[in-house]
């Protein structure tokens, strides 16, 4: 089975590279079958690669060890769930992911626009299947997920327990298919200035997919950070990691994008910003895929020196060197249709919510390569912490925010102090309200920058509240509906707006979240035996018993032993329990001659117990402390070292595990009380629904579209007869 | 006219405070030899196999050069990451007191194994 | 073995599929149904431009006079690109709006 995998990624990249050619002589040659051809070139792509593809997972539910892909990331006792998702927590797979994720939108976009577009998209088709072509040779000279294994083992390595959770499974798709859809768009720009048809069509028609690929690298981003969150020891989301930067500044610029295009949709303006902007967007989101699999950046997901990394920073050199000599030499074609009337005005406004958002992703990119950067100039790698990033970033987000809410009302062309006071009026008291609010009623003062945050929330969240009620206002005296079908029909009339809008909202509560967060948050580590108690912001915490699992693992994890501690709780009479606890999976490496001290020294998770609220999260991790065990193990690792040390394990295990749980020693704690975190999460939910809202297809123009095709060929048809 | 030379400002300010604000990258043997106990670097290197000592308050381990044995003792408190192991690389920022490395709380990153080179380095975790 | 067997069944079917449209005759009609559409599309989104300035205008963020040079400029496109619409199937059933 590997062999006709094997052979469906060579079949494909062949298929890839006559899809370039063909496209290419299609358009060049304007005979249109060889288009066509290309087209159903890349459709065969797709099904090939989800043929390789279904080969693999198929083997991983088989557990068939001959790969070399299943044995390394998956074993016989591995959850089900995991087993299937372990395709992209290797190099190999990936690739494969990649590239079927690319072949697959490409399909897609090709299928939808295939009546359209009749110059740019044939060298959309070659840009995309030659990218697919290029990710198709790393895999086949590099690292191919069809590698065997001539003496399969018997067991398999098993998935890192670290990945073990549902959201770590999902957040590599969602973050492949963001930069992967990133290449549609840049695609259509490349082929627009190829054919030097710069106007605003084919932004219309890619803006969808735009759109679709930054909301899944959105949500990617989010789950990381709510892995980080719920899964790691250490109780933040967001640690200026570069590869947490890395998948961040692809978001930023295609924020970015999806603002400015609005402004030559209207006014025919930014035309060379936008072709740049998207530009940089593929080529950091390239970066952001290649940055995981080198090791030119120490970082919690460097995977060390990989193989593909010389070739991978070439292909990106290339992309973008080619990016910018193509607009550079379409510069005439670029010339912008419109000036700025005024600085006071939406156009304005566009470009400096541009500025910013760029200026954060170049805080953020300085800051990440930093260390290449001192090491080409100083000769020494030096590298700058998350103090330096907030310091840079906090100052541009808070005026991105203001920005967020001054945007969606001011006026196109130029602001006029009736226009002002109009838009204005209500937001600005709502926001002096809250201010007044805040300085009496909470501590938010003791941090100006969550002062100004909130402030500025509200102002945003009063704005877009303006919008709505207005809207739907304006519509009741049109049609007369009720207020709730007028709201209803507004947006559905508006989609693209009010989702925006919707956005917007989520932002704000977002921010929300990390001012409150960030700035207020409270910590305690202490070290205590069952019936001591300690305090935290009016909670008192008590470890009342330890506990012990067998194979019984809460987040399904299947890990062997489970050990843990019941903290009770209680504050102001409310009383509840968490019980954080640790996982010990074992390894497989461990030793004939220490069966048992090898278990315990094996891999390890964290389970974080926590307690969701709306003004604040109370979050708990537990270590438990081994020592008791020490004579034990050694004990047992006397008796049953030898060549059967396998079947004892288990049970020894068990039965220390169960010691454990008895004697329960001291243990180290560490708590948190991190005030308005949810609302990250929260946000997050209301941007997704805005950006889906947005995405909505109108059910009007597209069955309009359909009836009129459809009449138009019976015309036709007629007009043989 | 305006917005650019802002942008220009402060992208100069950026790039000026970056070469002051960071902390230097260094191994065992070079933290050992030359370091400036103001200063605070950035050590990485494998965890010398039977060093770990953890004790109620705080953790002891010796950090050896990737490929060499010129090893340094290090003090740390605070959270220990999962993938923590006797002979995984790690990253530990802090100062040289005296011939040990004082940690800075929270700073310990562990790299843990991957599958992704060739000899097995991978991803970390805090 | 197994695998040169495999490359050549899939090399086999990837040329039927992409072959097709490389048959001769399959060329004439593509071309105006792919005009059709993008003239279309090009309506669809010009009477989305004419409807958001409508908008805009009712919620204070265009002004009249600026309203009223952006809603001509883009009803004069709207007609235009109808009218290449109507060019293209004289025969057209009135239904088909």
């Amino acid at each position: 089975m590997a062999a006709v995998g094997s052979a469906c990624l060579l079949v494909g990249l062949l298929a890839a590279l006559y899809a370039v050619g063909s496209a290419l002589y299609g358009a060049r040659t304007g005979r249109r079958q060889w288009v066509v051809s290309s087209r159903r070139a890349m459709y065969a792509l797709a099904g090939l690669t989800v043929g390789a593809t279904a080969i693999i997972q198929a083997a991983y539910y088989r557990s068939d060890f001959s790969f070399a892909l299943v044995a390394e990331n998956s074993s016989t006792t591995t959850p089900l769930f995991y087993k299937l998702t372990a395709l992209w927590s290797s190099q190999a797979g990936s690739l494969l992911l990649w590239v079927l994720l690319l072949s697959l939108f490409s399909s897609a976009v090709l299928f939808s626009t295939r009546r359209r577009h009749r110059e740019i998209a044939p060298y959309a088709t070659a840009v995309l299947a030659g990218l697919a072509a290029v990710f198709a040779s790393l895999m086949l000279v590099y690292a191919s997920p069809f590698e065997v294994l001539v003496n399969p083992p018997v067991e398999g390595s098993g998935l890192n327990p670290l990945l073990r959770h549902p959201a770590m499974m999902i957040h590599p798709t969602m973050l492949y298919s963001g930069y992967v859809g990133f290449s549609v768009p840049f695609a259509f720009a490349v082929g627009a200035l190829i054919t030097r048809r710069t106007g605003a069509d084919w932004i219309r028609s890619t803006r969808r997919y735009t759109l679709i690929a930054w909301t899944f690298l959105g949500f990617g981003i989010m789950l990381g950070a709510l892995w980080s969150y719920s899964e790691l020891g250490w109780g933040g989301y967001w640690a200026w990691d570069p590869v947490e930067n890395a998948s961040l500044m692809p978001w930023l610029t295609g924020t970015a994008f999806l603002h400015s295009i609005m402004v030559q949709e209207r006014r025919g303006m930014l035309k060379v910003w936008n072709a740049s902007l998207i530009v940089a967007t593929f080529v950091l989101a390239l970066l952001g895929t290649f940055l995981v699999r080198s090791g030119i950046l120490e970082s919690i997901h460097a995977f060390g020196a990989s193989t593909i990394g010389t070739p991978f920073l070439i292909f990106i050199g290339v992309v973008l060197a080619g990016s910018v000599a193509l607009i550079l030499s379409r510069l005439g074609d670029l010339r912008t249709e419109a000036r700025l009337d005024s600085l006071l005005s939406r156009e304005a406004f566009f470009l400096l919510n541009n500025l910013v958002l760029v200026g954060i992703c170049f805080v953020i990119f300085w800051g990440t390569f930093f260390p290449l950067i001192s090491e080409a100039v100083t000769g020494t790698r030096a590298s700058v912490g998350p103090p330096w990033f907030n310091r840079y970033s906090t100052p541009l987000v808070l005026v991105l925010v203001l920005l967020s809410g001054v945007g969606p009302v001011i006026a196109w062309r130029r602001v006029t102090a009736s226009s002002l006071r109009r838009a204005f009026l209500v937001p600005v008291a709502a926001t002096a309200v809250t201010l007044v609010a805040l300085l009496l009623f909470t501590s938010a003062a003791e941090s100006t920058a969550s002062l100004i945050m909130f402030c500025l929330v509200a102002f945003v969240i009063s704005v877009v509240g303006q919008e709505f009620a207005r809207g739907a206002a304006g519509r009741r005296t049109m049609t007369g509906e009720g207020r709730v079908a007028a709201l209803f029909g507004l947006v559905a009339r508006n989609r693209r707006r009010y989702g925006g809008y919707i956005v917007h909202v989520g932002i704000a509560l977002l921010i929300v979240g990390v001012a409150g967060s960030s700035a207020f948050p409270e910590q305690r580590d202490v070290r205590l035996a069952p019936g001591q108690s300690m305090e935290l912001e009016g909670y008192r915490l008590t470890y009342r018993e330890a506990t012990a699992r067998i194979l019984d693992d809460r987040s399904g994890t299947g890990a062997p032993i489970t050990l843990g501690a019941i903290i009770d709780v209680e504050k102001d009479g409310e009383r509840f329990q968490l019980s954080p606890s640790r996982n010990y999976f074992g390894s497989n490496a461990a030793s004939a001659e220490r069966p048992v001290a090898g278990f315990f020294e094996g891999e390890a998770t964290s389970e974080v117990d926590l307690r969701w609220g709306l003004s604040h999260d109370l979050w708990s991790a537990v270590r438990p402390d081994l020592g008791v065990l020490d004579e034990a193990v050694r004990d047992a690792d006397r008796r049953f070292a030898g060549a059967e040390f396998r079947e004892a394990q288990g049970l020894v295990v068990a039965a220390l595990a169960e010691r454990y749980r008895r004697q329960a020693p001291p243990a180290q704690f560490r708590t948190l009380v991190s005030p308005l975190v949810a609302w990250i999460w929260i946000g997050g939910g209301v941007m997704l629904l805005g950006a889906l809202t947005a995405l909505w297809p109108t059910p009007d123009g597209r069955q309009r579209r359909v009836r009129s095709l459809y009449a138009a060929r019976v015309g036709r048809e007629l007009s043989r007869a | 006219m305006a917005a650019l030379s802002t942008v220009v400002v402060l992208a100069a300010a950026l790039v000026w405070t970056s070469f002051s604000a960071a902390t230097q990258a260094s191994t065992p043997s070079q933290v050992r030899a030359s370091a400036d106990p103001e200063r605070s670097y950035e050590l990485t290197g494998k965890v010398v196999n039977g060093s770990v000592e953890s004790g109620a308050e705080d953790l002891r381990f010796a950090v050896r050069d990737r490929d060499g044995t010129a090893a340094v003792p290090v003090v740390y408190s605070g959270v220990i990451p999962d993938p923590f192991r006797e002979g995984r690389e790690v990253i530990v920022e802090g100062r040289m007191r005296g011939g040990t490395f004082v940690a800075e709380r929270d700073s310990l990153v562990t790299k843990c194994p991957s599958k992704f080179s060739k000899d097995n380095q991978a991803s970390a975790s805090r | 073995m197994e695998y040169a067997l495999a490359v050549i069944v899939l090399l086999g079917v990837v040329a039927l599929v992409v072959a097709a449209p490389l048959r001769p005759g399959a060329e004439a009609e593509a071309k105006e149904d792919a005009r059709r559409a993008e003239l279309e599309a090009a309506k669809e989104a010009k009477y989305r431009e004419i409807r958001d300035a409508e908008l805009d205008l009712r919620m204070g963020k265009l002004s009249e006079a600026d309203h009223r040079v952006t809603d001509r400029e883009l009803r004069e496109q709207a007609i235009t690109i109808l009218r290449e619409l109507d060019e293209l199937a004289p025969e057209e059933q009135p239904a088909a709006r």
